[in-house]
């Protein structure tokens, strides 16, 4: 019998979670805010140390930021250079409320499409002030040199992106977080030379050091010597991304993984809404058991390619072979107002959907047509080229065929987590003086997170949030007494080092990946794009099982004085595998389907009134907006003990609560 | 689908300090549908079995843009590929019963830190010297305040789009950093907002790109060859001007 989770959290309100928003009109917000946090006078700066944790978007951003203002600035990555974040990965771009194109966008517009993008369940104050710094992103990165794609008059180009109905996309071809990332990094570079940021690449974060209930340090793990090492500071930023490798399989790079985020739940950050996951439309299938990865294509390419599949089940015709008549373009069927533009979460299970129904392509039946045939035919392959050459010739070289002429295979694969540590208004965590930016955090896109806004969100949170807030923090904290010899930083110390033996001296059969893999397999099938209770709970007995059996049986070669790549992903899949836990338990608890959390029960049918008045089509996820408006935020109690679920309701003044539909 | 049958001569190599040597091992019913770097995941989990230490190599995001892997495969970096980074590469380019050499990127500034792993440090110092614009957060003015030629902008898209993964070290006789070097200074040369430190920046980059001991350019052109991303060598004649133009315009001199 699983021990299923106590819900003792569920009254509402929990004063856990304050999420000081700020009072009065949402515009003013956080003008407001900015006004209330105190600062620090200019020459104390420098007496201050603040220590950042991941050195992408959020962080690479913040750690320039915060050192160009002055404090002395620790940046930590476990890549051998700052500029391989995983950041670097994203493709197609970074939305901004500019309204250059004169088609009717503004903050308002773009916060509203990201509330409702995210289903509701975001919080407002948050996603508006996001929506507010946009224009500023894009304003400072044109200053870094950031090369944006422009039009013939030298002025910035805009594309159209999922989940909105103007174009509102900035973009550098198809490598915009490359781009993106790149300036961040070379502002970081500056300031390492300037002397205000001490890069230490090849670091993992082991714990999180907390004294008297304040962040006050980090222990780390050299990725090369395998030294550990105590650093204290006054502030710590986490900005360690997203956690989607919990599945084994997805878009993330092969090192990205929960381990810094759940060091720090388990000295008493709440993790907020692990079961919100974004699972991405455009992804190469997987061609067999020893795929390692996923491979993404921007979501760009919906603007001019058109998905379908073959009208009859089984029908092995090659694509070129299936005439108009027999093809099912079934995004711009059901959804005839955004086609094939629809948000992510919806056009990942409508192709799933018509695969598990016997209509996919491919050699595993897993797989739509992404088909740019009449694009070329309407603009000219040169046009098509120029948009999205780069696309074309990845795919080309993974799957060995060619877009211009065969259509594109795709299917659906893990890409982002909206879920991660719970941060207020400030983006500071429960553990005051722990700030969490990025996709670490999960404040600004609730249950869905639209395409071309993770950029947005990073830069804002690291240029544009942290260095304000953190700053408050500093001034009303003062400067740190405690040192590395501090007991709290001596036993986090030992507690590192003490996982790190642990994890050599099993000595079993199993190797790491394929434990990984394993677990991968769990959380696909049992917990991704649709979800159900016999499911999560079966997934909870599964986990624990293979997290027992884990720690008994699997083999991790070599020492840990020297690089050990096996070392270190053992460490990662140990925190996996408690983490997918609380992963499923959330997932469980949420009783209503919203974005990227479908649960098989909860969807609307043909005895809907909204289905039969065609507002909404039967199988769309159904929200239950009267017990399920709030946000889910899981307490670490102890090993042996189930977490606690806590809750904080969100009010949805300016964007009242709507069912969402793009038909 | 088909399978391959595969020798692999791998440098194993246990740290900086020890001499390393080649490694012979068999590997059967690779699929040609993987790619590179899982036929090395295979080979690994292969060696973890028969409790042999796996080979370490650098590689992370897989799709071609981290610039994290690179290794010499076959004495081509990255291998046989036109514009493919390792990770990119798959199997199918490969024949039943092939044998693959594969070493690490040879150059004396990046040291050989174990098995396939380099150090590359040596290319953030250069970025340090001066690869940026000096904009702190909070200055900027409107985006499209400055108009930038489209022609202008994409050539420095072109440059920009450089993954720092290292090729063009490995496969220079001279072990040259040039291409690396210029694709930063082109970027930032040919856009409005970069202009004002153009000549601090070339001098300073291009120091710092000799203290860290990398060669001189002979014109080979490898490096491009070898460039997963496609940079131009013509980012090294723009280096070159740039680099004279501040020699003669400095004010110091």
């Amino acid at each position: 019998m699983t021990t299923l989770p106590t819900t003792n959290g569920t009254q509402t309100g929990s004063s856990l979670l304050d999420s000081k928003i700020p009072d009065g009109p949402m515009a003013e917000k956080w003008d407001k805010r900015k006004f209330e946090l105190k600062l620090v006078n200019p020459a104390n700066k420098r007496k201050f140390t603040v220590i950042v944790v991941g050195s992408g978007l959020a962080g690479g951003a913040a750690a320039a930021s915060l050192g160009e203002l002055g404090y002395n600035v620790k940046c930590f990555c476990v890549q051998d250079s700052a500029r391989r974040a995983h950041s670097i990965a994203a493709q197609g771009g970074i939305n901004a409320a500019k309204n250059y194109p004169n088609d009717g966008d503004s903050v308002r517009r773009l916060f509203y499409d990201t509330v409702k993008g995210g289903d509701y369940r975001a919080r407002e104050s948050n996603v508006y002030r996001l929506a507010q710094l946009s224009s500023n992103i894009i304003d400072q990165c044109v200053a870094q040199g950031v090369p944006f794609a422009r039009d013939y008059g030298g002025l910035l180009a805009n594309r159209s992106f999922g989940g909105a109905q103007v174009s509102r996309t900035f973009y550098a071809r198809g490598q915009t977080g490359q781009q993106l990332l790149l300036g961040a990094y070379q502002a970081l570079m500056r300031q390492v030379n300037a002397g205000k940021v001490e890069m230490q690449p090849w670091q993992e974060m082991m714990d999180l050091v907390v004294v008297d209930g304040v962040a006050r340090g980090i222990v780390t793990r050299s990725l090369r010597t395998g030294e550990f090492q105590v650093h204290m500071a006054d502030g710590v930023v986490l900005a360690t991304g997203g956690y989607s490798n919990v599945y084994y399989l997805s878009t993330n790079a092969k090192s990205c993984n929960v381990t810094a985020a759940w060091r720090c739940y388990k000295r008493g950050a709440l993790f907020a809404n692990p079961c919100y996951t974004q699972i991405h439309p455009t992804c190469m299938p997987a061609s067999g058991e020893y795929q390692s990865k996923l491979t993404l294509m921007s979501e760009s390419l919906r603007n001019d390619g058109r998905v379908w599949v073959p009208k009859k089940q089984g029908d092995t015709r090659a694509p070129g072979d299936i005439p108009e008549e027999d093809r099912d373009y079934f995004l711009e069927r059901r959804y005839p107002a955004f086609g094939n533009l629809v948000p992510r979460d919806v056009a990942s299970r409508a192709a799933k959907e018509r695969c598990d129904a016997g209509y996919g392509v491919g050699d595993t039946g897993y797989a739509v047509y992404l088909d740019f045939g009449d694009a070329i035919e309407r603009d000219g392959k040169k046009t098509i080229a120029a948009k999205y050459g780069n696309l074309f010739h990845m795919y080309d070289k993974i799957i060995g065929e060619n877009p211009y002429e065969v259509p594109m295979k795709i299917y659906p694969a893990a890409h982002y987590t909206m879920g991660g540590l719970w941060v207020d208004y400030n983006l500071e965590s429960t553990v005051p003086g722990l700030y969490v930016a990025g996709e670490a955090n999960f404040s600004d896109h609730g249950a869905n997170r639209l395409g071309a806004s993770a950029l947005m969100q990073g830069l804002a949170d690291g240029y544009f949030v942290i260095p304000y807030t953190v700053g408050d923090h500093l001034a009303r904290q003062g400067k740190s007494e405690a040192d590395e010899f501090h007991p709290a930083a001596q036993e986090a110390l030992v507690d590192s080092r003490n996982r790190v033996e642990k994890l050599l001296a099993v000595g079993g059969n199993q190797s790491v990946d394929s434990m990984h893999r394993r677990l991968g397999k769990i959380m696909q099938d049992k917990c991704g794009m649709s979800r159900d209770e016999p499911g999560l709970i079966g997934a909870i007995e599964d986990i624990r099982a293979l997290r027992e059996e884990f720690w008994s049986d699997v083999r991790v070669l070599g020492s840990g004085e020297a690089i050990n790549q096996q070392l270190e992903h053992a460490g990662r899949v140990a925190d996996f595998l408690e983490f997918a836990e609380v992963f499923c338990m959330d997932a469980l608890e949420r009783r209503e389907s919203c974005g990227g959390h479908f649960r098989e029960e909860y969807q609307y049918t043909d005895a809907d009134d909204i289905v039969k008045d065609g507002y909404i089509s039967a199988g769309e996820a159904k929200r239950d907006d009267e017990n399920f408006t709030h946000v889910a935020a899981w307490k670490y109690t102890g090993e042996d003990t189930p977490p606690e679920r806590h809750v904080e309701e969100l009010d949805f003044v300016e964007c009242p609560l709507t069912t969402r539909s793009y038909k | 689908m088909s399978e391959l049958n595969l020798t692999l001569r791998v440098w194993r190599q246990s740290s900086a300090d020890e001499p390393g040597h080649f490694e012979n091992y068999r590997l059967t019913g690779i699929s040609t549908h993987m790619s590179f770097l899982e036929m090395l995941d295979v080979l690994n989990e292969q060696l973890t079995a028969q409790g042999e230490e796996p080979v370490a190599f650098d590689h992370d995001c897989r799709e071609g843009i981290c610039g994290t892997c690179g290794m010499m495969i076959n004495g081509q970096a990255h291998g046989p590929d036109k514009e493919t980074t390792t990770c990119q590469l798959h199997m199918r380019r490969f024949k039943d019963g092939d044998t693959i050499n594969i070493e690490p990127w040879r150059a004396s500034s990046f040291p050989v830190l174990k098995d396939l792993i380099v150090d590359r440090s040596a290319f953030d110092r250069i970025i340090q010297a001066g690869g940026y614009v000096s904009v702190n957060t909070g200055n900027a003015q409107d985006a499209n305040a400055l108009p930038v030629r489209k022609s202008d902008a994409d050539k420095a898209m072109d440059a920009a789009a450089c993954i720092g993964c290292g090729a063009c070290v490995a496969s220079c006789k001279n072990a040259s950093a040039m291409l690396f070097t210029s694709a930063k200074v082109s970027h930032l040369a040919l856009l409005p907002q970069g202009k004002t430190e153009r000549a601090e920046r070339v001098t300073r980059m291009v120091a710092q790109m000799d203290e860290e001991g990398f060669g001189g350019c002979t014109n080979t052109n490898e490096c491009e060859a070898a460039c997963p991303a496609g940079i131009s060598v013509s980012n090294i004649a723009r280096l070159n001007r740039e680099y004279l133009k501040a020699a003669l315009t400095a004010e110091d001199a």
